[in-house]
């Protein structure tokens, strides 16, 4: 089945006076799909998602959403509803008013206008809480306001600046599998922009990874940890170890990936145990190995209990990447 | 009552807050004295220098006053003037307020200085070069005048108050607006503007009372045309006896302290130091 594109950006390139920008940003997001654009911070991700909601002229490109041209459109007449990182609401009205804003302005009819913000509210589990002022709402309560708010305009493309970042992070957590309910009941599509890989990884459908203004990698959470495609998504997406070879290229390894022999064993990678450290269900070792280079390994319990420091032991991997310098 | 004695109260309350009611107490004298001073003279029908207390109380002065025509329609003029300059004031500023706050051009450092430089240099000078730019524009005894003079005097207030106001109104408060629909001035109207307004009230505040107690610029320009409270005042100071003064500062004094009292939810230090960047 041909799945139908909700947002379009082609070509698009955006520079700032001092020479920061995005370019040559490319990403077709399909109806439904939660897309997360993935980062260090300074990278362009926030750029892009500014674009998107029309907030920042874009200098070369396009972006269309349902086939049509939004570029020149200001942010009021683009089918885009935006969540920033914080300060959405407005503190002096209460949370109806806050809710109904957008809905007068499009001149919905009272009575329908009170139904919607009792189901705006009860999708982000605040019924009740109407006649209440931000000010006396926590972080995490009015960013679900200002979900519910941006969900009430019915908007083609929902954009999230990393909403949940200035949350602590039991909060976090707890947000993050309530937005993942709501875009999966409402089947809603979803730009999501966030700095933190786990809550990509997480809620994505795809992960576009960016650095420096350009897009590495776009691809499914699994692809892009399997598969990553440079040595920087591969520094960036979950734990890797990097072995330099002698001509300056590199050998990637997942601590997972590594198995664990005592002793010397013939053609494998041999080194003495530096650390032990029990997380939990695992044990991290690390080895320290030719040029005081030193693997991080993920090792089960029972195997971990046979090594001591200073150990000698042999490494072998199970899955590799090959980087050129 | 050894609850008294100033080593207790010291021990109680601790040296820090003992030094601050000290201070507070001595700020109290230096302030109220005078003011209790004017209120008794205000009711005094018969008082002469050396004495401390009044040798006669009553209304006799109160009575010359507000039988006085020409006292009352200054105070008429006063309030409305206030009123228009306020208006004003707040039509030229916000805007410009608005601008300084939320975008940058060449140029900004120098025009917000040059607000400061009006009030740097003595004001005699500048209402007489003005003057004389207003005898060539039949400005010169004319209300239109006067409205002038106190709308330049302000400006800085009105730019700088406001300007921090609309600087503490965060954007993506604004943005979130235009994102649920709304264009530019819809957003400044029912965002920034309600949220910049404790800012804004500060300054118009302060622009109503100094307009009513300005006296110098409406002098030079206005008189004999146009008199206002404190212009009569100036009047009264000089051809009647020391108690009619009080009389007439007392009435003054009345709507700033009515004023004062209603935005008292409004001034404080955050609204004022925001205006000059203090913060």
């Amino acid at each position: 089945m041909e799945r139908k594109v909700k947002l379009q950006i082609t070509g698009m390139e955006k520079k700032y006076k001092n020479g920061d920008g995005v370019e040559n940003i490319n990403i077709d997001v399909y109806e439904g799909e939660f897309v997360t654009m993935l980062g260090p911070s300074g990278c362009g991700k926030s750029t892009i998602l500014r674009t998107l909601g029309g907030f920042l002229d874009i200098d070369k490109g396009d972006i269309l959403i349902d086939g049509e041209s939004v570029k020149d459109l200001p942010p009021e007449k683009r089918p885009t509803a935006m969540v920033f990182q914080s300060y959405n609401l407005w503190p002096h009205m209460t949370v109806y008013e806050n809710l109904a804003f957008g809905l007068e302005i499009k001149k919905v009819p009272k009575n329908e206008i009170k139904s919607e913000v009792e189901r705006g509210l009860k999708l982000v589990n605040m019924t009740g809480y109407e006649k209440k002022y931000p000010g006396q709402l926590s972080g995490g309560q009015q960013q679900r306001i200002a979900i519910a708010r941006a969900l009430l305009l019915k908007p083609s493309v929902l954009l999230l600046d990393e909403p949940f970042s200035a949350l602590d992070a039991k909060i976090r957590a707890q947000m993050r599998e309530e937005l993942k309910r709501i875009q999966e009941e409402l089947n809603i599509t979803v730009v999501f922009v966030t700095h933190d890989q786990e809550e990509a990884m997480a809620l994505s459908h795809r992960i576009v990874v960016m650095n420096k203004g350009f897009i590495e990698q776009i691809g499914t959470p699994t692809e892009i940890y399997d598969h990553p495609a440079t040595r920087f998504v591969a520094s960036f997406i979950g734990e890797m170890n990097f072995l330099t070879k002698q001509d300056g290229s590199s050998v990637a390894v997942r601590p997972e990936d590594v198995t664990i022999t005592r002793g010397e064993v013939q053609g494998q990678l041999s080194g003495d145990v530096r650390t032990i450290m029990v997380l939990g269900h695992f044990v991290e070792v690390n080895v320290e190995v030719e040029n005081r280079q030193v693997i991080k390994t993920y090792v089960a319990r029972n195997v971990a209990d046979q090594l001591h420091m200073k150990d000698r032991v042999s490494l072998s991997f199970a899955k590799t990447f090959q980087y050129c310098a | 009552m050894k609850l008294m004695s100033p080593k207790a109260f010291y021990y109680t309350v601790g040296k820090k807050n003992f030094f601050q009611y000290i201070l507070f107490g001595i700020f109290v004298l230096f302030f109220y004295l005078p003011l209790m001073n004017l209120c008794m003279l205000a009711f005094a029908d018969k008082y002469e220098v050396p004495a401390i207390i009044p040798q006669k109380f009553g209304f006799r002065w109160w009575e010359f006053v507000l039988g006085q025509g020409s006292l009352l329609s200054s105070i008429a003029t006063s309030f409305v003037l206030a009123a228009i300059v306020t208006a004003v004031s707040l039509l030229i500023c916000i805007p410009a307020a608005y601008a300084l706050a939320r975008y940058n051009f060449k140029g900004k450092r120098v025009f917000l200085l040059s607000f400061l430089l009006s009030n740097a240099y003595p004001r005699m000078g500048l209402y007489i070069s003005i003057g004389i730019l207003f005898y060539r524009l039949n400005l010169m005894g004319t209300f239109v005048g006067v409205i002038i003079i106190h709308v330049l005097n302000s400006m800085m207030f009105m730019t700088w108050i406001p300007s921090g106001a609309f600087r503490g109104v965060y954007r993506q408060q604004e943005e979130s607006a235009r994102d649920a629909g709304a264009g530019p001035f819809r957003t400044f109207f029912r965002i920034t503007l309600p949220l910049a307004m404790p800012g804004i009230a500060v300054a118009s505040v302060f622009t109503f009372l100094g307009s009513l107690e300005e006296a110098q610029g409406t002098l030079l320009v206005g008189f004999p045309q146009v008199k206002t409270m404190p212009v009569e005042l100036y009047g009264v100071i000089m051809e009647y006896p020391l108690t009619a003064g009080p009389v007439l500062s007392l009435i003054l004094i009345i709507p700033t302290v009515l004023i004062l009292f209603l935005m008292r939810k409004y001034i404080n230090a955050d609204n004022l130091s925001q205006g000059y960047g203090m913060k």
